[in-house]
């Protein structure tokens, strides 16, 4: 028995289930809207929030990167990457200039986005107080009512026992000044990439079956106290191949001695800064078959 | 001073099926008004300050009181975000068990902040001094303030749900057995707490207890109530020394006079 | 020179390759036949037909196979090629009161219309490990009676005629899909009833357990445990009448539970129900116990903190295709935000550190 897939594997019903969900997601800044997400070939917590977000925006004319801790080539982009490629037939690329949609696990591209594109983000736990309380029906109430209290009494206790705010990653933000959300499990790092983004940001929940989004050009904050304000963090390296000074950095482990290196996790960005002549510390000049 | 009282209940009434819970209580509150609610178990004293308080929906009546913003509101009537933010802003909940009132699992700190954190404080610095004055005020040791309430006495911890709840400046606070399960020498070390606090803050408050003790210490006036209704109600002192009904007689003769 | 690590392409089809051969095993031995399995491994198919909410015993056998015995994967499998089907109607409700059963219990009275029918049942087996089986042998045949003519009711019909049992409430309501609509709470019975349906067998075996053992404690009997084919009836408007689409093997089991009396209620027995495809009694036992545990509030009953009650808790936890991909997902590299964890950590080291010496210098 072989199966004759719709485009982007979704039949058409299902698509648009999915985006009238967004059309909600979109008119309301971060609010998570329940949908009825689908069984998909790949497991749960594989991305198929994602994969489903994508599928119901794809077009034939569109052209798909997916990265997977900001590289294209970890394994599960590489098998995402292929999904669509049989289920849709579109271009993909590994240049984030060329993207028309991007996916994405866990980063956010270095290079500045455009209004033409649209950025897809996996998410495993939408819900930003799932951890503070467990009940569903309690944090529904919560964001309703903008009951945001407990967001900050975690901060004050990480204050109180470590000095820091302790949330390095999937760090909560207000979007539009209502709704606290949780940004997926990109690192801190990432968050001001957030704000005022020129694409459209989409999020994707398939195992809880949420999905929200950010509008282009929406207001992000990082949640903070005033004395205490958001550090996104930085590095005192800078990427060993490239040199680059403000990118997230990997860390290699390079010896039984414990020698590492710091490379840029987003190896587009890496690639385009070597072939331009950038040269890092431990890098060599670019060539052609390195790409 | 509106010349208002803070408080009007009118025609308060629940039932749970056949039983009766309270029926048809109705009375004045002033500001800086102590009012003690008393009887025995099954009066209906616990149902009436749920329902005035907010934790339970009566069947029939009206609770009107006087907000700082928009005058007389019956809060019965409210939408539920109004209601909400009533009970953490302007009224307090002590709760007869401290932990049905505390966050056991986060820090005294941080239970005392976080009404505060909930109405829109932003300063690490200032939030935490304030709990540290608020601990001070409840003559908890600041060195505790990081500390889990699962640590802390059980009267410790009462006097930590108090501060907890007046943090934000109550007008209004509803105490349940407030006293309730605490050593004798520990209740009255709470009780002449929240007499100094009531006095000094002008607080009103409506304090349900068994224990005329209590009332005697910190009740400008009382009501009785007996099988859910109220069957007498006057100033403190005139009904304990001088009680009209059998019922009420029988509750002063029966209790030891601390 | 450091390189990249590449090649996580090549990687996927290796492993693939290399998973295949360990499906196949031992190529001397001959190969698992998809009947074989349907045929002689009945119960795991009807596990996978019941968790993938799909009857299709042939399906199910291939999903077996493919997934070299993993059945929670097998489940997904079927599961996933689920989502592709397109539906063309529902059926109407199945009558199991018009079931022929093959095994019918009752732990409540000692007999009734209908009988006691043992049918095919590890229950009465003494566990011991049977050698000849490893030799293929003849097939044992079973004495054969004639099949019995009357209908056999349900019990809980003669415990309603006295009014001694809760009847339960018919709807002309059509409940919601689970598969269709995202899950809510609260929850109403119906899609409780559904997620139960399809939720891991040894989760709710762990949970209906526990009620027996003091968490929520429901007193139950078994009022009857059937297991037998049904029908399932479509009905055609244009042809203005209904027509029998299929034949399904179900087991169904309702429970009869000690009601302890609320303010509003003289006693009655109340229930559990469990239905599941195939010959799957641990399940349907297990079901009817959580389905009764978690009807506390509507009873009037007080919630006792046990996990069996919590309704949020057992439906959000009993899908294990969920569970198994939300737990096996943390294989997946998360090296970016482990390495923000490694930064803090660090640093909160270095300012112990640099705190401690501060201290000595004093």
């Amino acid at each position: 028995m072989t199966a004759d897939y719709n485009f982007a594997y979704l039949d058409e019903q299902t698509k648009r289930m999915i985006r009238r969900a967004l059309l909600k997601a979109v008119a309301v800044p971060g609010y998570q809207v329940p949908f009825a997400s689908r069984e998909m070939p790949m497991p749960y917590g594989w991305g198929t929030g994602g994969v489903q977000v994508t599928a119901a925006c794809l077009t034939p004319d569109d052209t798909l990167k997916v990265i997977d801790q900001g590289a294209d080539d970890t394994t599960n982009a590489v098998s995402i990457r292929n999904f669509f490629h049989r289920t849709a037939g579109i271009v993909t690329t590994e240049e984030t200039e060329a993207a028309s949609i991007i996916q994405t696990r866990h980063r956010i591209p270095e290079a500045p986005l455009s209004e033409q594109q649209i950025l897809v983000y996996q998410v495993p736990i939408p819900e930003p107080l799932r951890f503070l309380e467990p009940r569903e029906t309690e944090t529904r109430k919560m964001h309703e009512l903008q009951e945001y209290g407990l967001m900050h009494v975690k901060l004050y206790e990480d204050i109180a026992r470590h000095g820091h705010i302790a949330t390095t990653y999937a760090y909560p933000v207000k979007v539009a000044g209502r709704y606290v959300m949780d940004p997926s499990p990109i690192p801190k790092f990432d968050n001001p990439k957030l704000s005022d983004c020129a694409a459209l940001q989409l999020f994707g929940a398939g195992r809880e079956q949420r999905i929200y989004a950010i509008p282009p050009h929406t207001k992000v904050v990082s949640l903070d106290f005033e004395d205490h304000p958001f550090d996104p963090g930085h590095w005192d390296e800078d990427c060993a191949l490239c040199g680059a000074s403000n990118s997230y950095l990997d860390e290699v482990i390079l010896d039984d001695a414990g020698g590492r290196m710091f490379v840029c996790s987003d190896s587009a960005h890496c690639r385009t800064r070597r072939k331009a002549g950038h040269v890092g510390p431990l890098g060599a000049p670019y060539k052609e078959e390195d790409a | 001073m509106t010349g208002m009282p803070l408080l009007r209940v009118a025609g308060l009434s629940k039932s749970y099926g056949r039983r009766v819970g309270c029926t048809d209580v109705g009375f004045d509150l002033w500001p800086g008004e102590v009012l003690g609610v008393v009887g025995e178990s099954g009066s209906g004293k616990t149902t009436l300050l749920n329902c005035i308080g907010g934790n339970l929906a009566p069947d029939a009546g009206k609770v009107v009181y006087d907000t700082r913003a928009d005058g007389l509101r019956d809060t019965l009537a409210m939408s539920e975000p109004e209601r909400r933010m009533l009970m953490r802003t302007d009224w307090a909940f002590v709760h007869q068990n401290p932990r049905d009132g505390l966050r056991m699992a986060v820090s005294a700190g941080a239970n005392v902040g976080e009404r505060l954190m909930a109405v829109g404080a932003r300063h690490y610095g200032r939030i935490r001094g304030a709990a540290l004055d608020w601990l001070e005020r409840v003559e908890i040791a600041a060195e505790r303030i990081d500390d889990r309430p699962a640590a802390f006495s059980g009267g410790m911890q009462q006097r930590l749900q108090i501060a907890r709840n007046l943090v934000t400046g109550p007008r209004l606070v509803f105490m349940d057995e407030p006293t309730g399960g605490l050593d004798v020498s520990v209740q009255a070390r709470l009780l002449d707490l929240i007499r100094g606090l009531v006095r000094e803050l002008g607080l009103s408050a409506i304090i349900v207890t068994h224990d005329l003790a209590v009332v005697r210490l910190l009740a400008d006036r009382l009501l009785v109530m007996k099988d859910g209704r109220v069957i007498e109600a006057g100033l403190t002192d005139q009904v304990l020394d001088d009680p009209q009904q059998a019922y009420t007689q029988l509750l002063v003769s029966s209790v030891l006079q601390v | 020179m450091y390189v990249a690590a590449k090649g996580g392409e090549r990687a996927i089809e290796n492993a693939h390759a290399w998973m295949a051969e360990m499906r196949r095993g031992d190529r001397s031995v001959p190969e698992l036949t998809v009947a074989q399995i349907r045929e002689q491994m009945t119960l795991a198919v009807a596990r996978v037909m019941a968790e993938g909410s799909l009857y299709d015993p042939d399906l199910a056998a291939l999903a077996i196979k493919q997934a070299r015995g993993d059945l929670v994967e097998a489940v997904f499998l079927v599961r996933a090629y689920r989502t592709t089907l397109p539906r063309f109607g529902a059926s109407a409700p199945v009558e199991t009161g018009r079931m022929a059963c093959i095994r019918r219990v009752s732990a409540i009275f000692k007999d009734a219309p209908g009988g006691q029918v043992l049918g095919p049942t590890f229950d009465y087996t003494h566990r011991l490990l049977n050698f000849a089986l490893m030799a293929e042998g003849a097939a044992p045949e079973a004495p054969v009676a004639e099949p019995a003519e009357a209908e056999t009711p349900h019990i809980a019909e003669f415990l309603g005629q006295e009014g001694l049992i809760q009847d339960e409430p018919s709807g002309a309501e059509i409940p919601p899909d689970l598969t269709r609509t995202p899950l809510d709470f609260p929850a109403p019975r119906a899609l409780r009833l559904q997620a139960l349906a399809r939720g891991d067998e040894g989760f709710l075996l762990g949970l209906a357990y526990s009620t027996q053992r003091g968490y929520a404690r429901t007193h139950a009997f078994v009022g009857e445990l059937r297991i037998g084919l049904v029908a399932v009836e479509i009905d055609i408007p244009e042809l203005g009448f209904a027509l029998e689409i299929a034949e399904l093997r179900l087991t169904e089991c309702e429970t009869v539970n000690q009601f302890k009396g609320s303010k509003v209620e003289p006693p009655q027995f109340t229930r559990g129900y469990g239905l599941v495809f195939g010959q799957s009694e641990r399940k349907a036992l297990a079901m009817s116990l959580i389905d009764r545990a978690l009807r506390w509030e509507e009873l009037g009953e007080d919630f006792a903190d046990a996990p069996a009650q919590d309704a949020e808790f057992v439906v959000s936890h009993c899908d294990n295709v969920r569970a198994t991909g939300f737990l096996e997902h943390i294989k997946l590299p998360h090296y970016v935000d482990f390495q923000s964890e490694l930064e803090l950590v660090r640093r909160m080291r270095r300012e112990a550190a640099l705190a401690s010496s501060r201290e000595v210098a004093e």
